[in-house]
């Protein structure tokens, strides 16, 4: 219990770093993907645009809706933000807290995708290719060939085995061109972000410090009350469960004295612990009985039965009846002996 | 559990190892993250230029600016220098102190970029092929200056048509990486004295300040880290109380509503009191509504 307790501390005070651990996994998964992804450029006209942006921009998109998803603290977030007020006040530093840390940790894996895209180039080479400065790096002057057909030529610059223009724009000059552009891009992209995150984790201790405890305490009782809610209702629903079933054997064995007239079999005086656990059952037709009765009729949820007058011969803790007593002797005969 | 603990206060106790080895990790991950780059010098006359420095000095800053994330060290250090006074003077020296830490370990991996950069040598010849002097190689002596630009902008580019058995292409090639190898031992073999001499000298300059400065921000480092701790027992612990009131409280109002005789039951005492009291599945609904819709206010006294 002491080991579990510890455990359970040791990641609730660095529930920072288990939270950073996911985002580092999904930082990983996003490159693996982006390795085995099969970039395919369809070297056609309005097509490339299309298809190397979506690529650059509908994974990050995906991404960073996963990391929402995945994150546990999206419901509780969700929870109390909608909560009816009720007697205790709202906090809305708290929310702002809550969920600036899920969204910085969301953003790392998208960030990870756009940087690897844009340093490898195939994106951009293929949704850019056709805009490639052919007058500096070619030779525009080729003759014979309409805009339509120049920009036909040069969406084939990605697929290098159908490239037909090499006498308009050498493939590997446009191809490192665009390439180059794609990686100053991408490493200023992640110079951005990188500049943006040293900005926001430092520039907190200067102006905020005092508020930031009080949002990460509050953030963080909030996470550990309802834990400890659910474990004090999974806690009792066992507690119901096993009241609720003694009683429901306890009634079977009741009735079942009651239908055949005999006395209650007490358990001699020396059987021990394991006599009173058979809560009165003591034979293979009285327990499928109790089976069948177990399945076909339910006991209520409800330990506590209204006291009813006790002339009808059964003990007062019992089931509830589910039908008056006379009838009640009728079923338990039908019933025996099946 | 015993090892648990020990695990666990080896951590808190060694942030100083934990720092070291974040650093050991990034420099890693800079060498990892120029082999797997895929340089690809434009061969083209200003942008050359452009692009052999910016992949020599982008990514340091990049790293830098990472190796300062990661430390938890800058922020105590941070939080040390902009907290008010209060009732605990400030010791400037161990933010000093903490200062040139936090800076000497982010240092690591931007160095080691740099260093990887200049002995693989194709940023300095991608940077700087365009500004050699043509007279000293022979191929490029009787040539127009506006084609020697072209020519020389495409020496980084071996595979390109016109370089591929150009000799005087790879002697300029060769000669620019002669630079970048000789440059980076050289930023090397400083840098390790540097280190070595500053290593060996410092017991000889204030070394009682420097055990005072290490020691409290040691302390500092501990104490917050402990305080984190406190805070979250204490969540625990208030959350626990909380939660128990309201389940008291139900309790009495289901008391106060209830028309039902007073149970004298025969259930086992510890069934009971996890029962709380809650003994019906409308009970039992009612409690979950309420929380959901009134939760008790934040208060244990």
């Amino acid at each position: 219990m002491d080991k579990f307790r510890m455990i359970f501390q040791f990641f609730q005070s660095n529930q920072e770093s288990f939270m950073n651990g996911i985002c580092g996994i999904m930082a990983l998964a996003s490159t693996q993907m982006y390795s085995a992804f099969d970039f395919n450029c369809p070297c056609l006209p309005h097509y490339n645009l299309a298809y190397g942006l979506g690529i650059l921009l509908v994974p990050p998109f995906i991404l960073f809706l996963l990391g929402f998803v995945l994150n546990n603290n999206i419901s509780m977030l969700a929870e109390e933000w909608r909560r009816p007020q009720g007697q205790r006040r709202k906090d809305l530093s708290v929310l702002r807290y809550m969920f600036c840390s899920m969204a910085q940790r969301a953003m790392i894996a998208p960030a990870v995708w756009v940087s690897v895209t844009l340093l490898d180039g195939k994106c951009i080479t293929c949704a850019f290719c056709t805009s490639v400065p052919v007058e500096t790096l070619g030779n525009a002057s080729h003759p014979g060939l309409s805009q339509g057909e120049i920009q036909r030529v040069l969406a084939r610059i990605p697929c290098k085995e159908i490239y037909n223009g090499q006498q308009l724009i050498a493939n590997e000059v446009a191809i490192r061109y665009l390439r180059c552009i794609s990686q100053a891009l991408g490493w200023c992209f992640v110079l951005l972000m990188t500049t943006l995150a040293f900005l926001v984790r430092s520039l907190r201790p200067c102006f905020s410090q005092a508020a930031f405890l009080k949002s990460r305490y509050w953030s963080h009782y909030i996470d550990m009350e309802r834990k400890l809610f659910d474990e004090t209702c999974a806690e009792h629903a066992r507690s119901f469960a096993k009241v609720c079933i003694q009683q429901f054997f306890e009634g079977m064995s009741t009735d079942l004295v009651a239908a055949r007239c005999h006395l209650p079999r007490k358990a001699p005086p020396d059987a021990g612990e394991a006599a009173e656990k058979l809560l009165g059952i003591t034979d293979q037709g009285t327990m499928n009985m109790a089976l069948k009765s177990w399945h076909r009729c339910k006991p209520p949820l409800n330990l506590h039965p209204p006291a009813l007058p006790t002339g009808n011969g059964w003990a007062g803790e019992g089931q509830p009846p589910t039908h008056p007593s006379a009838p009640q002797k009728e079923t338990a005969a039908y019933y025996s002996w099946v | 559990m015993d090892r648990f603990r020990m695990i666990f206060q080896y951590f808190q106790s060694n942030s100083e190892s934990v720092m070291n080895g974040i650093c050991g990790l990034l420099a890693l991950a800079s060498v990892k993250m120029y082999t797997s780059f895929d340089f690809s010098c434009p061969c083209l006359p200003q942008y050359n230029m452009v692009y052999g420095l910016g992949i020599m000095f982008i990514p340091p800053i990049i790293l830098f600016l990472c190796g300062l994330i990661l430390n938890r060290q800058s922020l105590v250090m941070l939080e040390e220098w902009r907290r008010p006074a209060g009732r605990r003077k400030k010791d400037l020296a161990v933010i000093r102190y903490m200062c040139s830490s936090i800076m000497q370990r982010a240092m690591v991996a931007p160095v080691v970029w740099i260093v990887v950069t200049l002995l693989d040598g194709k940023c300095l010849i991608c940077a700087f092929s365009g500004s050699v002097d043509p007279e000293k190689f022979v191929g490029f002596a009787n040539v127009s200056t506006v084609q020697v630009q072209l020519l020389l902008a495409k020496v980084p580019c071996k595979d390109d048509e016109l370089m591929r058995n150009n000799t005087s292409c790879k002697a300029v090639s060769r000669y620019l990486r002669c630079w970048s190898q000789a440059l980076g031992w050289s930023i090397l073999l400083i840098l390790i004295i540097a280190a070595f001499l500053a290593r060996w000298l410092r017991p000889c300059f204030n070394q009682a300040t420097l055990l005072q400065a290490r020691h409290w921000s040691n302390y500092i480092d501990i104490e917050q880290k402990i305080f984190e701790e406190t805070c979250c027992e204490h969540s625990r612990l208030f959350a626990h109380k909380c939660i128990l009131h309201f389940f008291e409280s139900m309790r009495q109002k289901i008391k106060q509503h209830s028309f039902n005789l007073p149970r004298e039951g025969e259930e086992a005492e510890g069934e009971e009191d996890l029962l709380r009291g809650i003994t019906d599945q409308d009970q039992v609904n009612k409690l979950l509504k309420t929380w959901y819709y009134e939760k008790p206010p934040l208060d244990v006294s």
